[in-house]
């Protein structure tokens, strides 16, 4: 891996920095579609933040990585991305019946666990995450949260919202904020839970 | 103090994620985890999955691959 992030580097060049963008596309589009659940919609907004990035590029202060520079401004283009969503109405499936369900399902109604869901052990957090398989079971595990959770959850969790941003966003109050995200760290820890475990174990 | 069930508990565990708990609820939680090995891997879990997030951005795997994604 040629990219690093902590490099400082203040030589600009250009060609090295196309280099760069080049490189971390793919990990801005991965991001990006896992954000707003839309393959096109994510390649633009993936476009528009590395023009923005060529064409801002004396503002890059070195302060972060240049990549995590180049990721601020994805963010904030899905973020407008994300209130276009809104406006033309892609949001409002909220009814939750099923899901309620699928979450009450991991417990007995004492509040205990399900013998069935009791979470087990995972092992090393560090070794998890550097694990490539794990990351495509976090990827298709967050494919598979139903959509009005996933995109609270990756608000949080993948923009780093605090769940007051995310209020504003999304309309909705901070208690509710509270119940998705408890709720979609459930349905994620289960499913991640079956698909990595079971590959751990084999 | 209330005894807390594991339901609460995964609640408690999820909020302190987002917001700073309330004296009370750290106690509750701290007591449920120490007695509740379940719970207590699931703590680590959430803990998990919110480094994860973060960690997206310098270590997801990434494919070069541009198409083709079957996923929905």
């Amino acid at each position: 891996m040629a990219a690093r992030p902590d490099s400082s580097c203040d030589a600009g060049h250009s060609g090295e920095r196309q280099r760069r963008l080049a490189a971390v596309r793919p990990r801005l589009l991965a991001f990006a579609r896992l954000q707003l659940r839309d393959a096109s919609e994510a390649d633009d907004v993936v476009q528009e933040a590395l023009i923005t990035a060529v064409e801002k590029d004396a503002h890059f202060e070195g302060k972060s990585g240049y990549e995590t520079w180049v990721f601020g401004i994805l963010k904030h283009k899905i973020l407008d991305a994300l209130r276009a969503q809104k406006r033309r109405g892609k949001w409002q499936t909220w009814d939750d019946d099923g899901l309620e369900a699928a979450v009450e399902s991991q417990f007995q109604t004492t509040g205990r666990w399900q013998e069935m869901a009791r979470p087990k052990r995972w092992g090393d957090p560090e070794s998890t995450l550097a694990s490539e398989r794990f990351w495509q079971v976090f990827d298709s595990c967050m494919i598979a949260l139903p959509e009005n959770i996933a995109r609270i959850f990756t608000m949080r969790e993948l923009m780093g919202l605090s769940t007051r941003q995310i209020c504003e966003e999304a309309g909705i109050k901070e208690n509710n904020c509270w119940v998705i995200l408890h709720r979609g760290r459930l349905l994620l820890r289960a499913c991640l839970e079956k698909g990595w475990l079971a590959e751990a174990d084999s | 103090m209330k005894m807390l069930m594991c339901r609460e508990a995964t609640r408690l565990m999820s909020k302190k994620l987002d917001a700073p708990l309330g004296l009370q609820e750290r106690m509750s939680l701290k007591f449920h985890l120490a007695m509740c090995g379940a719970c207590k891997n699931c703590n680590h879990q959430f803990q998990l999955i919110h480094d994860a997030g973060r960690a997206f951005e310098h270590q997801a795997p990434v494919y070069p691959s541009d198409s083709g994604e079957g996923s929905r």
